[in-house]
């Protein structure tokens, strides 16, 4: 096939690929998204191809490693299309059931489907499970559908249509209208309107200008932009051109971190086949218009996801933020109006364009329209992707989504926005997620990190943690941020160690004042966010840290110590046998005793305790009784005692 | 002409378009500590020292004031209850490393600074950069440069660069507010210049 030279030959095209495609004919998708994978996507993909080419089926059923659908809890995620019949945990072994029962007889393998813990029902389609019902999915809902290295499939779907409608009916004025109209926020920090980023550079008096995507995913723990940049992109790239016109620019960058191999690889391959068919490159379409786009792989540093680091970096030099009062869009790259967007709203930028601005405000608040992908990580029932509409309650999508905090513990916080973002407690969760509502909690939005914590944690060590994470990644630019981080980390830790002083929080507070007010860039100004949000709604564990040596989670393992409850310890051994320290005293029928002066608190006890006698104990704060004495200790003697 | 008229602590100034709030109150007279900057370089915005109060249509913020530019209409105010507490952490934090830089001492006595309010770490260095600019702005040689990232981050000479140049030129050498850079050149110079080196340095 050769260039696409108008934007009714892309559409023939479309149809062309369409008439190929048989929709009533079988197609088995298995995510070979990162998470997939290692739980062994592959061997399951190699399983399908081997099983139908043995059936004599490979004529009619097609087999596609497609892009993360999110549900990584429970991958490998298989869906068999056209019946979207969704198979979780599927291993290599499963495959030549599914292809006998399903493919073959239709008939679904219950086994396969999610079976809800609540009910013990079994959803068939993935539409019917609980993850995905209270979802609304308009972004990632494609990734199952494609294969990545396809341009046919994401055509198949209605790719590039936002394009050639952009070219061929819309000015670029009438493109950037659109999306001022949408109200898109960036999906990456701060939440700045899109359009308004756009308009600035177009209006920029310089004629060069740059569009580019933040792919510097950095944030422990989210996968969001990974996950697209993986599994669909072809629609990053689109809204990276629907840029270039809308703002008069004719080159774009991806920066891509590169540690995302995948990805990297990915996008190559999505501008080649864009290039070969004229969708990128000199006269796209036939409309005049010129783009080009260029990969640039940065070396995964946090501090390179901050625009003029980021800048920096692309222009080859360290990536440190550069100290400037001028936006980026007017003069960013190469000191030309550039405009950085990060991949999830470049993403939604195709949607936008080919089904309106009205369409997009329909969905999310007052201030925040669309939905937002979020990364569910933690203590949390269904880990992985999920994307709802803006407004919805933390509680919805932590529970109803989520699937609530396993284990039968207690929802303590959730954190949200990444390290610099905040911790958000429990009477908070019926908060409204969007932009402005989590700023005013605290916290913010970021690029959509949501870790939830459970009463197992400390929060004190969890401020401690993001804050360490910082300190590592900072640039060492500034003074604030360097040093005061650095102070931050150093008084954390000290009172997680139960070394903490009267006047410590005053001392964190100053330090966290100084980095918000005077710091260069975003990584600095927001980094102790972690510890002013912990402060404000976990003050009493601070406290309790710091005057009482008392750890309330029982968490920070200098402030504990582990003892076994004479009245339920059976003398099983199982703690003293894989004691690494030796430190369990014991024998059969004799009640165990940890000797506190050998014992390295290394919670194995704890663990390895079997939940029925649950005997070893966590203190914390409180002294640790005597151990029982010797002429006690027998557990036979006791019970004939007693009885 | 084109001329921009605001106000720094209750004087009205004038400055041309370009001109940045540090450079606009020198030019009046008006102080402004600073630990990073210097006027024959590139602005670098790193001690954050110079930070003033801005109030701009009604909206008060902290900008760093070597950066800043200036802008008809603006009041700023170089001294205030919050710019000297920022100063003064900013201060104890640097003397953490170095207590007795003389600069330090003198600032730090403005702005009532307490040397040992933070865990001392003595590595001399505060990050400055005036060397590593110096060398590559001025010099244009690019003997000293910074590596590593974060609290990791120190100066280092290029050996290669600095055997060949640095001997005759040295002129990063009073820049430095800790004296630290002396050192870091020494030591450059004992573990990897050319025997030649070596013997200036022994003689």
């Amino acid at each position: 096939m050769a260039r696409l030279e108008t934007p009714e030959a892309l559409e023939s095209f479309r149809q062309e690929i369409l008439s190929r495609r048989d929709p009533d004919s079988p197609c088995v998708s298995i995510c070979a998204g990162a998470g997939c994978v290692a739980s062994g996507a592959d061997e399951v993909i190699a399983a399908f191809e081997k099983e139908i080419e043995a059936k004599g089926l490979s004529a009619t059923v097609s087999t596609k490693g497609t892009g993360c659908p999110g549900f990584c809890e429970q991958g490998p995620v298989v869906v068999i299309y056209p019946e979207e019949i969704c198979y979780l945990q599927v291993q290599a072994k499963d495959v030549p059931e599914i292809v006998a029962q399903t493919i073959k007889n239709k008939q679904v393998v219950e086994l396969l489907c999610f079976k809800d813990p609540a009910t013990g029902k079994r959803a068939v389609k993935e539409s019917d499970i609980p993850f995905y019902r209270s979802q609304q999915r308009t972004v990632l809902c494609n990734n199952i559908k494609i294969d990545s290295k396809r341009i046919e499939d994401y055509l198949a779907l209605g790719g590039y249509a936002a394009l050639a409608k952009a070219l061929g009916q819309m000015t670029d004025l009438e493109v950037l209208e659109e999306v001022k109209k949408s109200n898109i926020r960036g999906r990456g920090g701060a939440g700045f309107p899109a359009g308004r980023k756009w308009e600035g550079s177009r209006n920029a008096k310089e004629p060069i200008k740059y569009v580019i995507v933040n792919a510097d995913e950095g944030d422990p723990g989210a996968f969001m932009d990974r996950a697209l940049l993986e599994g669909n992109p072809h629609s990053i790239l689109e809204g990276l051109i629907l840029g270039g016109y809308a703002v008069g620019a004719h080159e774009g960058y991806f920066y891509v971190r590169q540690e995302y191999p995948l990805a990297v690889k990915n996008i190559h391959l999505a501008i080649q086949q864009a290039e070969h068919y004229g969708l990128l490159g000199e006269n796209i379409l036939g409309s005049g218009f010129d783009f080009k786009v260029i990969v640039h792989q940065g070396a995964g540093a946090f501090v390179c996801g901050e625009s003029t680091a980021l800048m920096t970096s692309l222009e080859g030099k360290a990536g440190e933020p550069r100290p400037k009062y001028v936006r980026s869009n007017v003069k960013g790259l190469w000191e030309r109006p550039s405009v950085l967007n990060n991949v999830e709203t470049w993403a939604n930028i195709p949607l936008i364009i080919d089904k309106g601005a009205d369409w997009f405000t329909s969905v999310g608040t007052d201030s925040s329209k669309g939905t937002k992908i979020f990364s569910l990580v933690g203590k949390i029932t269904n880990t992985g992707l999920v994307e709802v509409p803006m407004g919805m309650t933390l509680r919805e999508i932590i529970y109803d989504i989520g699937g609530g905090i396993p284990n039968n513990k207690k929802f303590k916080a959730v954190q949200t926005g990444g390290p610099s973002g905040g911790c958000i407690p429990e009477h908070l969760l019926d908060l409204q997620v969007g932009f402005d509502e989590l700023t005013k909690a605290g916290s913010m939005m970021g690029s959509g990190g949501m870790i939830v914590m459970d009463e197992d944690t400390c929060m004190v060590d969890v401020a401690r943690y993001f804050i360490a994470f910082l300190t590592d990644e900072s640039c060492g630019k500034c003074v604030p941020c360097r040093e005061g981080l650095r102070q931050m980390h150093r008084i954390l830790t000290n009172i997680t160690k139960g070394k903490g002083k009267q006047g410590d929080i005053e001392l964190l507070e100053e330090l966290a004042e100084t980095a918000v007010e005077a710091s260069l860039c975003a990584l600095g100004k927001s980094a102790p966010n972690p510890f002013l949000s912990t402060l404000k709604y976990f003050r009493e564990e601070y406290e309790a840290h710091i005057n009482d040596k008392k750890c309330p989670a029982l968490a920070c393992k200098e402030l504990i110590n582990f003892y076994i409850d004479p009245d339920r310890c059976t003398g099983c051994g199982t703690c003293r046998k894989q004691c690494p320290a030796d430190a369990i005293n014991g024998d059969k029928n004799l009640i165990h005793i940890i000797d506190q002066d050998k014992c390295t608190r290394c919670g194995t006890c704890f663990e390895v305790c079997p939940p029925k006698f649950s005997s070893v104990v966590k203190l914390s704060g409180d002294p640790v009784p005597d151990p029982v004495p010797e002429e006690e200790r027998t557990i036979r003697k006791k019970i004939k005692e007693k009885g | 002409m084109g001329d921009i008229q605001f106000e720094i602590d209750g004087q009205t100034v004038t400055a041309v378009p370009g001109m940045t709030v540090l450079e606009v109150a020198r030019k009046h007279g008006i102080y402004i500590p600073t630990l990073c900057h210097h006027e024959k370089l590139e602005p670098f915005g790193g001690c954050r020292l110079c930070i003033v109060e801005v109030e701009d249509r009604g909206w008060t913020k902290y900008v760093v004031s070597c950066v800043f530019p200036a802008a008809g209409g603006i009041i700023v105010r170089t001294r205030s209850e919050k710019v000297d507490r920022l100063r003064k952490t900013i201060l104890e934090l640097l003397m953490a490393h170095a207590p007795d830089a003389p600069q330090l001492v003198e600032l730090a006595k403005v702005y009532g600074a307490d040397p040992n309010r933070y865990e001392s770490d003595p590595s001399f260095c505060i990050h400055c950069g005036l060397c590593v600019r110096y060398c590559a702005e001025v010099a244009r040689k690019n003997a000293i440069g910074f590596v590593d990232r974060g609290i990791n981050k120190e100066i280092s000479f290029v050996p290669e660069i600095a055997a060949q140049y640095c001997n005759d030129c040295k002129e990063c050498f009073p820049l430095c507010p800790t004296s630290y850079l002396q050192a870091a050149y020494v030591l450059a110079q004992a573990l990897s210049f050319s025997e030649q080196g070596v013997q200036t340095m022994n003689t």
